[in-house]
């Protein structure tokens, strides 16, 4: 890796943009938070434990996680179409599997729990913004979990490896061009998602994995904080 | 051990010296915190209580309910939770035919019950003791079910305060539902707009201070 490698907004390479969490910002749903990397936005509302319907998809055996994944027709500079679309479906899968291992799921035969992400605002991670909101919004309604999730994409932009991406340097066409990767990690250290479209090398993914385990741990103090401030004893 | 917010995944206490109790597990010899809320130790007995989410049910939480359906054992109550309640007709006081069923409680009917069991099935309901039964008159307001301890206060502080300012009876369903029968409507609305009050400041310090205050100042 050069040294020298100047990222477009300045940041070092293993720089997270200002992070700002806050639980609490829907006073409708079961639990709710917004999480936020620098202009990424996410906000996610919970609701449930709650019978599943239509009873034909209830499943006796454990609960079901429902996500939903929606970017909102202002939240980039060219006006989305509403509604699902192929990405946002996707991503909603992603995300469920992303917070299913640490969900005590369980505990509630034949019900659901719905997580509503909506992205206010995009400058690329907003999957990773999503994840990270969802995980504070279900701890906040109080559902059993066996920790929090963090996530945080990492980027590969030509050679140089960058935390925390940007749209610009997402569309990066210098060298070997740019791949992104989001990882999501429990407050343990263990993966439950990753996601890779691009050329790596095994050693490089490697490194990535080091650098996503070190901005994991910032981005756990950042949720850990909101949960704890959002009551005063 | 002092009170203290806990997020899930937290270990809230390590050692041998206390058992782990509501909302935390044993993992290596730690007690870890499963679900966010406050973390309170009795007897050495360390559990974590709700500050957001459902109401969950809990065997001798007494709860109000609206009669959803009438089956020929027993009705269907809903109690504001994602498990169905249960009242069979062997948990009413008295003999009931089964013919009229509707005459004791009808669909629609609000009823105060006490949740005597908890289990995958659902909840059962009974009537059976004193101050439980079917609701005629007064009026009933929704809370939040986390704030019904402030409502209720340390050992009944608070409802006894609203209860003599007010000269009306109050019953507080641990679900969120408050039952309020006074002499005049104006009493019942006012014990209503106190319970507001208490749910929009509940996290003040000597909130039962504060509330004598605001009796005094509603009074004039």
């Amino acid at each position: 890796m050069t040294k020298e490698f100047k990222r477009p907004d300045g940041r070092k390479s293993d720089e997270i943009r200002k992070m700002t969490a806050k639980v609490g910002v829907i006073p409708n749903a079961d639990g709710s938070a917004m999480f936020s990397f620098g202009d990424t936005i996410a906000i996610a509302a919970v609701y449930g434990p709650r019978k599943m319907h239509p009873q034909h998809s209830q499943d006796p055996e454990k609960g079901t996680l429902r996500c939903n994944y929606s970017m909102l027709s202002f939240s980039v500079s060219e006006r989305a179409r509403p509604g699902p679309n192929r990405r946002s479906t996707e991503i909603s899968k992603i995300t469920e599997w992303a917070l299913e291992p640490i969900v005590m799921i369980k505990k509630y035969p034949n019900m659901v729990i719905d997580v509503h992400i909506n992205i206010l605002q995009a400058n690329a991670s907003t999957r990773c913004a999503g994840i990270n909101a969802a995980a504070l919004a279900l701890a906040h309604a109080g559902i059993p979990m066996r920790g929090l999730v963090s996530s945080v994409s990492i980027g590969k932009l030509d050679k140089n490896l960058v935390v925390d991406l940007i749209k610009e340097e997402e569309d990066w066409e210098e060298g070997e061009g740019a791949t992104d990767i989001p990882i999501t990690l429990t407050s343990d250290g263990k993966i439950t998602h990753l996601q890779l479209d691009g050329k790596i090398t095994s050693k490089e993914l490697k490194e990535v994995l080091k650098l996503a385990r070190k901005a994991n741990k910032e981005i756990y103090e950042v949720q850990k904080k909101a949960l704890k401030e959002s009551v005063q004893l | 051990m002092e009170r203290k917010i806990v997020i899930p995944g937290e270990v809230i206490v390590s050692g041998e010296d206390y058992l782990p109790g509501e909302g935390t597990e044993k993992q290596e010899g730690n007690i870890v915190a499963l679900r966010y809320g406050l973390a309170e130790e009795s007897a050495r007995l360390v559990k974590v209580i709700a500050l957001s989410g459902i109401y969950q049910p809990r065997r001798g939480n007494v709860v109000i309910g609206k009669v959803e359906n009438i089956t020929f054992n027993g009705w269907v109550v809903d109690v504001d939770s994602p498990m169905g309640a249960f009242l069979s007709l062997a948990e009413i006081p008295r003999y009931v035919n089964k013919e009229g069923m509707s005459e004791v409680l009808d669909i629609g009917d609000m009823v105060v019950a006490k949740i005597y069991d908890v289990s995958a099935r659902g909840i059962d309901l009974t009537v059976k003791l004193r101050g439980l039964g079917k609701i005629e008159e007064g009026i009933i307001v929704k809370i939040n079910s986390n704030k019904v301890p402030r409502v209720i206060g340390k050992e009944g502080s608070m409802i006894n305060l609203i209860k003599e300012k007010t000269g009306c009876n109050v019953t507080v369903g641990q679900n969120g539902l408050i039952w309020i029968k006074g002499n005049s409507v104006e009493d019942e609305l006012l014990v209503k707009k106190a319970i507001i009050f208490i749910t929009e400041n509940s996290f003040t310090q000597g909130l039962t201070e504060e509330m004598q205050e605001w009796f005094a100042k509603e009074k004039k």
